[in-house]
């Protein structure tokens, strides 16, 4: 799956979504979900919760492992993906439709990268 | 000397020089000398297997063993079916380790599956765990539980088993927990002492066992109402034989369901192994410690069981897990199975009724000696406290008949028990021993 | 298989309480339960035949060959489990009058003089049930030590990397921060890093050595001493104590804690996952905060003393999972002073023989000669041949062997930690050598056929990710 050029991404392999409307949605790279395996859960944190940008807001299960999501950016959780809970799967299934939190009054986002450069980071990596 | 090696000097000379090595000592060699023991230890030479159990023997025959006990207070003498030893001393069981290889653990990992069930329709909650080391952590681990971040206050009831509010008391000392005891009023715990004390904000749990260590029977409905009224958790500790017949946790509102489930088919072994069941809603079932065994199926599609929801566990979340439990009290938890399936539902429930008759048979004998009266008026189960003059004398009257009388408490009182195992015979014995003493 | 409920049919049952011989009015309806529990309807001889079955479906040491790494399978001798039922022992309550239960506590006070002796510690405590609870046990004392002196400022405990996940995991339950210590490219402690690590917040170190992955750490008398000169003090994890008992002892090396797991090194069996036992031992200064009550002699026997105002309290009902102690005492007194020794080395021995004869074709990850247990990584096979450490361990499956511990330690990559212990005689070894040899030919010639094993178990491999994704823990009725 190539990554969708109307995404921002972070080094820890999050995706932000501009919503328009001042909010931003974060999810997993698909790359990341192919790195974790097989979801079983997922933890996310409450509305109202503040996110810190390079901290981490939850975390994702695999049998054999846990790994926390880091917050690409700062802000509030003004709603979470409570779909996922019961099936956390779809961010197998479909990383950049499987979103986790929407937040508002975001802020550090200056070090998000465009889809070029995140894949540029990508094969740096590898 | 005793040993278990089966390798003979001859072969071990051998697998030493196929490795290129000529003795033992070369294994250590690269160890610091400075850090060796220069010396033999300081331990008695090894023994035959005759002569081991010889002193083993010697050693067990200072202690007495009464055949007719009348003392509870957390550790029960129930019959123990035949067929619980039996089972419980196949090797298989007994030599396994915990169940990680599934596919060659089939055995433990279905026991413990069918334990879980058993918890639960004996509790009425909706998860259980595959046990933990006993009554005393299983509360503290629930505590543990229902601690958050914001909330941190956990309101413990004194008429608790002292142990277990001991237990409580070190966990929350060392995770940092603010502990506020509840008074006892009249046998009970007396709710209203803390209702000015409940903060929705802080609460975290209110800890309440039924029936309680003076064997009363709480009201742990109005407990969980009022607990919940600030959005705290109620655990509720009860007694596994004792839910053949009294209310379930769930019936009454409890979040977590704890208890001893050495009851259920486990020796009073001066106090252990013993089980520590937990069981809880499905809303809090990741927050459950310990294993977790679940049905699945394997590649062929057969039904099968895994430990499983194991990213709560310290060995996947380490320092963020749960709790650090590793090992737990498997083949208590397989004794205890056996023990429900040996007895079934009207077994159990004989016990039940049969602890609770018998106790009040002794209690209504007991309270008709001249001196003696019943502590408290409120409903009971198999256990509850006489005052008389002299305890002490009471007691020791017993012992020199080999009875093990009730539990003398600090303040003069008797904590006495009966179960099924007491018979008329002996529970009228008791009485005239008691009588004659007093008179 | 069927399971018990599935067996049931309503009416069956054993006979084994008789009718109540007093006749006294049931309790208010009020106060008793709505519906009874379903629990299972069968006769004896169903569900003696049940768990035969079930016993049958189960691997245990007495089943195989079954090096599991970190956790010491040796064999279990009948002996322990006799004396443990002895009615002395077995049938005592725990409340009985002291002057009644002498000979339980003389078996305590015994095993408190062995223990101590063998870990070069003063004094023990065998209330734990486990090792985990042990090392929390042991962080307790460290706790309280340091407020006693009234330094609340130490709240950090090191860890390395390597260790087993129950360190850190106890270190939060008891209230620490837990700083993780990187560990050298050869396993063992990096001292700078440790010394940098080191401060005035350091409350402890957790520590095994032999370490987790089968080396004994030269610079273990720096380790301590650069934890001692920053104030703190310093934990044992006895998980790998069966490598040097009467050779090297912890407190000798300068530990100050320890937790022993008397179902590994002191051959109580693990019952599918426990009982077990975590006795805790301690030196000198820790003994005032030791869990109460303590077992004392004097002229007139053995007492239980609530005797300490420091004690941290209790970590588990009444005295610990006594007849497991009753169990390691028994094993502590066939073997003796000359026994514990030999045991060590001959663990050592044959660790090292297996190793020797696997090293030529398997990657070990540490290839300088092991103590009790080793740990080959399979990081290169799974990348040439696709083979992973779990598809090795299941191919053992189908020759009766239980794997080795798999993916632990976490530092080492595919890896698989073998543990034969002493009580295995050469014919074993040697068959489960020649049975990873065949399994390293077939991933080089048929590594597809590895991916499908095992074949021949009760059960084949299981849909691990189903039974997260849809928890079903319990039958539905």
């Amino acid at each position: 799956m190539s990554n969708p050029t109307n995404l921002l991404y972070a080094k820890s392999h999050e995706w932000v979504q501009d919503m328009g409307d001042g909010t931003y949605r974060i999810g997993l790279t698909d790359y990341a979900q192919k790195e974790l395996g097989d979801l079983v859960f997922v933890n996310l944190p409450q509305e109202g919760d503040e996110v810190e940008v390079g901290a981490a807001f939850g975390d994702v299960e695999s049998v054999k492992a846990v790994s926390d999501v880091y917050s690409p950016v700062s802000g509030v959780v003004c709603a979470i993906n409570e779909e996922l809970l019961d099936h956390p799967e779809m961010i197998n299934q479909d990383a950049y439709g499987a979103w986790m939190i929407q937040v508002n009054e975001v802020s550090d986002k200056e070090e998000l990268l465009s889809a070029e450069s995140y894949e540029a980071f990508l094969s740096e990596e590898a | 000397m005793g040993s278990y090696i089966p390798s003979t000097v001859k072969e071990r000379q051998e697998m030493l020089e196929s490795i290129g090595l000529s003795s033992i000592d070369q294994l250590f060699s690269h160890i610091p000398e400075e850090l060796k023991l220069d010396r033999e230890l300081d331990l008695p030479s090894g023994k035959s297997e005759m002569e081991v159990s010889r002193v083993m023997n010697n050693i067990a025959s200072h202690s007495v063993v009464f055949d007719s006990i009348f003392r509870g207070a957390g550790a029960y003498d129930h019959y123990i079916p035949s067929i619980v030893k039996s089972v419980t001393g196949k090797e298989e069981f007994v030599t396994a380790y915990t169940p990680y290889q599934a596919e060659i653990s089939q055995g433990v990992l279905q026991s413990i599956f069918e334990y879980q069930t058993m918890i639960c329709e004996l509790t009425g909650m909706d998860v259980s765990n595959a046990s933990v080391y006993d009554g005393a952590t299983a509360a503290a681990e629930a505590v543990n539980m229902c601690c958050e971040r914001s909330r941190q206050v956990v309101f413990c009831s004194e008429a608790a088993h002292p142990d277990n509010i001991r237990v409580i008391k070190t966990y929350c000392w060392a995770s940092g927990h603010q502990l506020v005891m509840v008074p006892v009023k009249d046998g009970k715990t007396d709710l209203s002492q803390i209702a000015g004390q409940l903060d929705k904000k802080t609460g975290a749990c209110l800890y309440i066992q039924s029936p309680n260590f003076f064997g009363q029977i709480e009201d742990v409905q109005q407990a969980a109402e009022l607990i919940h009224s600030v959005g705290a958790k109620l655990i509720c500790a009860c007694n596994p034989i004792a839910l053949g017949l009294l209310k379930t946790p769930a019936e009454q509102g409890a979040d977590i369901a704890v208890g001893e489930g050495q009851p259920l088919g486990m020796p009073l072994s001066f106090g252990g192994p013993y089980l520590g069941f937990m069981a809880t809603t499905s809303a809090m079932m990741r927050k459950l410690p310990g294993r977790i065994v679940g049905q699945t199926t394997d590649v062929d599609g057969k039904r099968a069981f895994v430990l499983t929801l194991q990213a709560r566990e310290q060995h996947i979340r380490r320092e963020k897990a749960s709790s650090n439990i590793c090992s737990n009290q498997a083949l208590c938890a397989m004794t205890a199975s056996v023990y429900l399936a040996a007895v079934g539902p009207d077994g159990l429930r004989q016990a039940a009724c049969s602890c609770y008759q018998k106790a009040h048979y002794l209690a209504e004998q007991l309270s008709q000696i001249e001196g003696v009266s019943l502590r408290y008026t409120g409903s009971f189960f198999h256990e509850f406290v006489t005052d008389q003059p002299d305890a002490a004398k009471v007691l020791d009257a017993l012992q020199k008949e080999g009875i093990l009388g009730g539990l003398p408490l600090e303040d003069g009182g008797i904590l006495w028990c009966a179960t099924e195992k007491n018979t008329k015979e002996d529970i009228d014995r008791v009485v005239e021993i008691v009588r004659k003493e007093l008179m | 298989m069927q399971l018990l409920f599935e067996r049931s049919h309503s009416g069956r049952k054993c006979t084994i309480l008789p009718e109540c011989d007093v006749s006294y009015q049931l309790p208010d309806a009020s106060l008793c339960r709505a519906q009874a529990p379903h629990l299972p309807q069968l006769s004896e001889n169903e569900i003696s035949r049940h768990y035969t079955e079930l016993a049958k479906q189960t691997h245990g040491v007495n089943d195989g060959f079954y090096p599991l790494g970190s956790c010491t399978m040796k064999y279990n001798p009948k002996i322990n489990d006799e004396m443990a039922a002895l009615p002395g022992f077995a049938k005592i309550h725990p409340l009985q009058p002291e002057e009644t239960a002498q000979g339980c506590l003389e078996a305590l006070y015994l095993a408190d003089r062995y223990f101590a002796e063998i870990t070069g510690m003063d004094a023990m405590t065998f209330q734990p049930a486990a090792g985990a609870h042990g090392e929390l046990t042991g962080l307790m004392l460290i706790k309280a030590y340091h407020e006693s002196r009234g330094d609340f400022e130490r709240k950090k405990i090191l860890v390395p990397d390597s260790a087993h996940g129950t360190n850190p995991a106890s270190a939060s339950m008891a209230g620490f921060q837990v700083v993780s210590i990187p560990s050298l490219p050869n396993g063992c402690v990096d001292t700078e890093a440790l010394r940098q690590a080191a401060d005035e917040h350091t409350a402890g170190l957790m520590l095994t050595n032999p370490n987790t992955v089968g080396l004994f750490d030269l610079n273990i008398s720096e380790i301590t001493s650069i934890v001692h000169n920053a104030g703190g003090l310093c934990y044992y994890d006895g998980a790998n104590l069966n490598a040097i008992m009467g050779i090297v002892r912890p407190g000798d090396m300068g530990f100050d804690v320890v937790h022993l797991n008397l179902h590994k090194t002191f051959s109580t069996p693990h019952g599918g996952g426990g009982p077990g036992s975590g006795a805790v031992g301690c030196k000198e200064m820790l003994k005032p905060f030791l869990p109460s009550p303590v077992v004392t002699k004097d002229e007139n026997g053995y007492h239980l003393c609530r005797c300490n105002p420091q004690s941290i309290g209790a970590v588990k009902e009444f005295y610990g999972n006594f007849l497991v102690v009753i169990r390691a005492l028994t094993y502590v007194l066939t073997l003796g002073k000359e026994g514990i020794p030999e045991a060590s080395s001959n663990a050592v021995l044959n660790c090292n023989y297996m190793m020797s004869h696997l090293k030529d074709i398997y990657e070990m990850a540490f290839d300088t000669g092991c103590m009790h247990e080793f740990v080959m990584t399979l990081e290169n096979l799974k990348k040439e041949k696709d083979v992973s450490a779990m598809d090795v361990a299941k191919a053992l499956l189908d020759n009766g062997i239980h794997p080795p511990t798999m993916y632990f330690p976490l530092i080492v990559h595919e890896a698989l930690m073998v543990e034969p212990t002493e009580t295995e005689p050469r014919e074993v070894l040697d068959h489960a050598i020649e049975v990873f040899r065949n399994i390293y030919e077939m991933a080089q010639t048929e590594p597809e056929k590895l991916h499908e094993m095992p074949l021949h178990t009760p059960v084949r491999r299981l849909d691990e990710v189903g039974a997260a994704r849809n928890p079903h823990l319990r039958f539905e009725f």
